[in-house]
Parts: C-alpha cells; sequence; structure tokens
C-alpha cells in the first residue's frame, strides 16, 4: 500500500493532486459525500494535470480540451480524449488514504490506448 | 424513416453519427467523404504531424470498437455533388445515386488559397493529412519557409517549421498577426512569441505573386519586396464546401444558413461544423472552431431525429455555445473563450505578457471574452463564469 495523503486533508468537491516518489504517475483524490474517489491526474489525451480542471457531479473537465471524464469509471464523455484514464480503489489506514502498489504500477493498466488505423 | 446520410467524415460528421446512435437512432447510416483515409482528428496536422511525432493511425477518431459500434456504411473517397432535397436523392461523383430520409451536411471547408495562385512545387495548404505529409517532407529537405498569413494555422506551421530548425518568415497583410481576433493588446502578446522564437515577421504587406518556374523560389510582395524562399505555406483561411448545394435549393450564405436548432430552410436537412452557418444572438455565425465540429453535431442529430419521428425539434435546446478555441505555439497554450466586439477593451488578471498570463475582455463593464496563455487553471474557471454569463444573457435575448 502507498500512502497518500491523511483522509482529513480532502476537501469535499476539491480535487487534489498527489504527487509521490514512490508513485509512477501523479494521482487525483476527490471526496464527495462519505466516498473518495482516485483517478489517474494526467488527462489521457494531452499532459496536463486534470486536478488543475473542474469537477461537476462525477465528472471533472480537462482544463485545456473540454474533455469530462467521470471519476467513477475513468471514461471521458467526449473528444478530444478518447481512452479511458485509470480509477483506483483506496482505502483509508489510521486515517490515511491508501492505494495498492499493483493499481497505480504502469505495467497494470489493461485500458491502454487501442487506436488501429482503419479503412 | 430508416436511413440518414451525412456528408463528410470530419469531426462533425464522425459526431453526427456518434450522436445518432446516442440519441437511439437504429436505421442505416451512410457516411460519405471525399478523403479516402478513415476518419482523422486535424488539430494535430499543424504540430506533431508535422513533427514527425504522430501520424495518421495515432490521430483517427474512431478506433476499432468504436467503428463497429457505429454501424454506418462508408462512402470513402467519393464526392457528394448534386443534392435533391425533394425526392431525397444524393448524387455522388461516381454516378451512384443514394436515397436517404434525413441528411446531415458536414461537408467542412477547404482551406483558401491566394487569388491566381499557380501550383508550383514547394507551395502548400494545410487541411488534410495528405497536405502534411507534403508539407512535413518538404520542411525536411528544404530550409527558407515563408508562411503567408500569421493566424493559428500559421503561426503554429511556423512554430513547428522553427524547432525543425527551418528558417521561417511570416508574411501578415494586419500590422500585427491575430489583430482582428484578439485586439492590439493581446495580438501584440501572442505574436512576440514568434519573434522570441526567432521568427522573422514582416507585416502591413500581402504577397502579390509566387515565384519560380517548377519550383518556388520566393513571393513577391506588394511594396515590392522579394523574399527568397524553398517553401510557401498559404494559411489565409478556409472556405466551406457548399458549391455542391448549388442546384439543392438549399440557403446558402457564407455557408449553409441554419437556425438555432441546426435545421436548413428543407425539411430533414440538418447542417453542422465548419460549412454551417447558425442563426445566433449576433446575427449568422459560421465558426471553424474545433469545439464548434465537436458540438454542434449534438443539436443537429437531435434535430434531424426529432422531425423524422414527428416530434418538434424546438422542444430541445437551441444551438448557443460560449466559441472555445486553442492554440500549441512554441510550447505555449493559448486558449481563448467568448466573442470579444473589436472595441472591447483587455484586461489583465493575472501574470505579465512577456511569459504567462490571463486577461478578460470587457465590453460595458460585462466580461465577453478569456484570453490565457499556458494559465489553465484559472482559465478554466473564468470560462466557467463567461459560459454561465453567456447562457443568462442569451435567454435574456431570445426572450425579448
Amino acid at each position: 500500500m502507498i500512502q497518500l495523503c491523511p483522509s482529513a486533508d480532502l476537501v469535499p468537491r476539491k480535487v487534489t493532486r498527489i504527487v509521490k516518489p514512490e508513485l509512477p504517475v501523479p494521482l487525483a483524490l476527490i471526496k464527495i459525500g462519505e466516498l473518495i474517489y482516485c483517478i489517474d491526474d494526467t488527462c489521457s489525451h494531452e499532459p496536463t494535470s486534470l486536478a488543475d480542471g473542474w469537477l461537476e457531479n462525477f465528472e471533472v473537465e480537462c482544463p485545456l480540451h473540454e474533455s469530462r471524464f467521470d471519476i467513477r469509471t475513468g471514461k471521458p464523455d467526449c473528444p478530444p480524449a478518447r481512452h479511458s484514464i485509470r480509477t483506483h480503489p483506496v482505502a483509508i489506514v489510521d486515517g490515511m488514504i491508501c492505494v495498492e502498489e499493483a493499481s497505480v504500477r504502469m505495467d497494470a493498466s489493461d485500458d491502454a490506448p487501442v487506436v488501429d488505423a482503419v479503412r | 424513416m430508416n436511413s440518414v446520410g451525412i456528408v463528410g467524415t470530419g469531426l462533425a460528421g464522425i459526431r453526427a453519427a456518434e450522436a445518432l446512435r446516442s440519441e437511439g437512432f437504429e436505421g442505416r447510416i451512410m457516411i460519405v467523404g471525399d478523403e479516402s483515409t478513415a476518419p482523422y482528428d486535424r488539430p494535430p496536422l499543424s504540430k506533431d504531424v508535422l513533427l514527425g511525432k504522430c501520424d495518421l493511425k495515432d490521430i483517427s477518431l474512431l478506433d476499432t470498437g468504436a467503428r463497429e459500434d457505429l454501424d454506418a456504411e462508408w462512402i470513402l473517397g467519393i464526392r457528394a455533388v448534386a443534392l435533391d432535397p425533394i425526392s431525397k436523392v444524393l448524387t455522388l461523383d461516381d454516378g451512384r445515386a443514394l436515397d436517404f430520409d434525413g441528411l446531415v451536411i458536414a461537408s467542412g471547408a477547404r482551406a483558401r488559397r491566394l487569388s491566381g495562385m499557380r501550383d508550383v512545387a514547394g507551395v502548400h495548404t494545410l487541411r488534410t493529412i495528405e497536405d502534411a505529409h507534403r508539407l512535413r517532407d518538404d520542411l525536411s529537405q528544404f530550409r527558407r519557409v515563408v508562411v503567408v498569413g500569421g493566424g493559428f494555422i500559421g503561426a503554429e506551421v511556423a512554430s513547428s517549421a522553427r524547432s525543425l530548425g527551418n528558417d521561417v518568415t511570416i508574411v501578415e497583410s494586419e500590422k500585427t498577426p491575430l489583430l482582428r481576433q484578439l485586439g492590439q493588446v493581446a495580438a501584440e502578446a501572442v505574436s512576440r512569441l514568434h519573434v522570441e522564437h526567432g521568427v522573422r515577421l514582416v507585416t502591413e504587406v500581402s504577397v502579390t505573386a509566387i515565384l519560380g518556374e517548377h519550383r518556388v523560389s520566393g513571393v513577391e510582395l506588394s511594396d515590392g519586396r522579394i523574399l527568397a524562399a524553398d517553401v510557401v505555406v498559404v494559411g489565409v483561411g478556409a472556405e466551406p464546401n457548399v458549391e455542391w448545394l448549388r442546384t439543392s435549393g438549399i440557403t446558402c450564405d457564407s455557408g449553409v444558413l441554419t437556425d438555432e436548432w441546426c435545421r436548413t430552410d428543407v425539411p430533414y436537412v440538418v447542417a453542422a461544423g465548419d460549412v454551417a452557418s447558425y442563426r445566433s444572438r449576433s446575427g449568422s455565425l459560421r465558426i471553424e472552431h474545433w469545439t464548434n465540429a465537436r458540438d454542434m453535431p449534438l443539436t443537429a442529430a437531435r434535430s434531424l431525429l426529432a422531425e423524422m419521428c414527428g416530434r418538434d425539434a424546438m422542444d430541445g435546446p437551441p444551438y448557443d455555445p460560449l466559441p472555445y478555441v486553442w492554440s500549441d505555439q512554441y510550447g505555449r497554450h493559448l486558449q481563448m473563450a467568448g466573442r470579444p466586439g473589436h472595441g472591447d477593451v483587455l484586461e489583465l488578471v493575472s501574470g505579465a505578457f512577456e511569459e504567462r498570463w490571463l486577461a478578460v475582455y470587457r465590453h460595458n463593464g460585462e466580461v465577453t471574452g478569456v484570453l490565457g496563455v499556458d494559465t489553465p487553471k484559472e482559465f478554466g474557471h473564468l470560462k466557467r463564469e463567461l459560459r454561465s454569463s453567456w447562457a443568462r444573457r442569451g435567454t435574456a435575448i431570445s426572450s425579448m
């Protein structure tokens, strides 16, 4: 388990960016009600921080090109993003939000870009 | 009422097809486009494609799964040449006639050429993947590049050519590139990037002739000067592809005229994207922004399906988006939202014009536009605010 931050630090409905040496990529945490969602912080279209974007209901809007990702599924609602971002289950251990190392490892990704040249 | 034709395989055409399906249309979808390649996204053409960082396979608009989900019939490399909306027949340039119940016009726009522009090797416009490949090849073989027109496409091409090591000059007819779009203060701040990156700016002149016999050797300017060039890129705007509709009876002005629900003046025919000129609070608007091609087809598809099902399209929301455009130049990200008028006053909100900055345009105190360079987070907040006031103002105007 990788410790991300104390759960008390999260402001409800605010997207919080987490960068740590033990994380292969930056993550973003969002608290809605009693639930905490954890997603990859980087937009799947162009490298930019989704924490700089805007949360509306369960969607975070990329600040550059307006694709909105569902924080529950990682799916974008419209182009230019075409690929999902990853979502990660988290647990709270002694007040700390933790994520499984296996989940955030880059080779753990099962939604790698699949774009074929089609005719 | 079971088949819809879509003319155009750019973003607007594909988005129309996707919207038809997501709105529950289960009939035939026939997509006609004059490009023979699978649908792709155009913004990277002036950037990563020129730089050789990505190619057609990376900018596909539909992956295999999405393409299967659409379940459309593809008629690629074929041009629509005529439309008869009374008998609902689309004529193609291979002589075929397609019957349809509903039609989406998304035939887009093409790069404008200089008047009297000769077709000599080395002279380019940039609109398609083939254009990008030809230009990329020329940029790698030749050194001196003249870009005619300092708009977004011209600026992005200049930026890409510069980072490939080319010697680049921009010829701009106004006093400053992007003057009309951004106003004097912001246009100066943005065009400073060119100079800082070693691109020469030649302003307040136009190109009067392309020089060279078999290959371009330079351009002649309106003040008599001659600029030597191995490659010339013409980025002077785009023209809507409406000629094929001449005999259709559909009213076209600068683009296919539609109402706020993207309906043309002929039943069962809607239009969206670069080709469409929609009725808005400030008259007819034909917007060539990528975001317009992404969003307008949703309204068009809904209106078409409503009509085909005997419902009133006007029960749905009209198309009235906050215009939004971005541009990537010299590693900087420029974002602009809204539609400021010519006299609107620019007010710096944060940062400094020399680096990253955020500004708003005001008219009688009210914000009409937001412009930012490398300030995505702050820009997003202001854009949000503008989006809601834009919607409020639109409602106020339409209820007057």
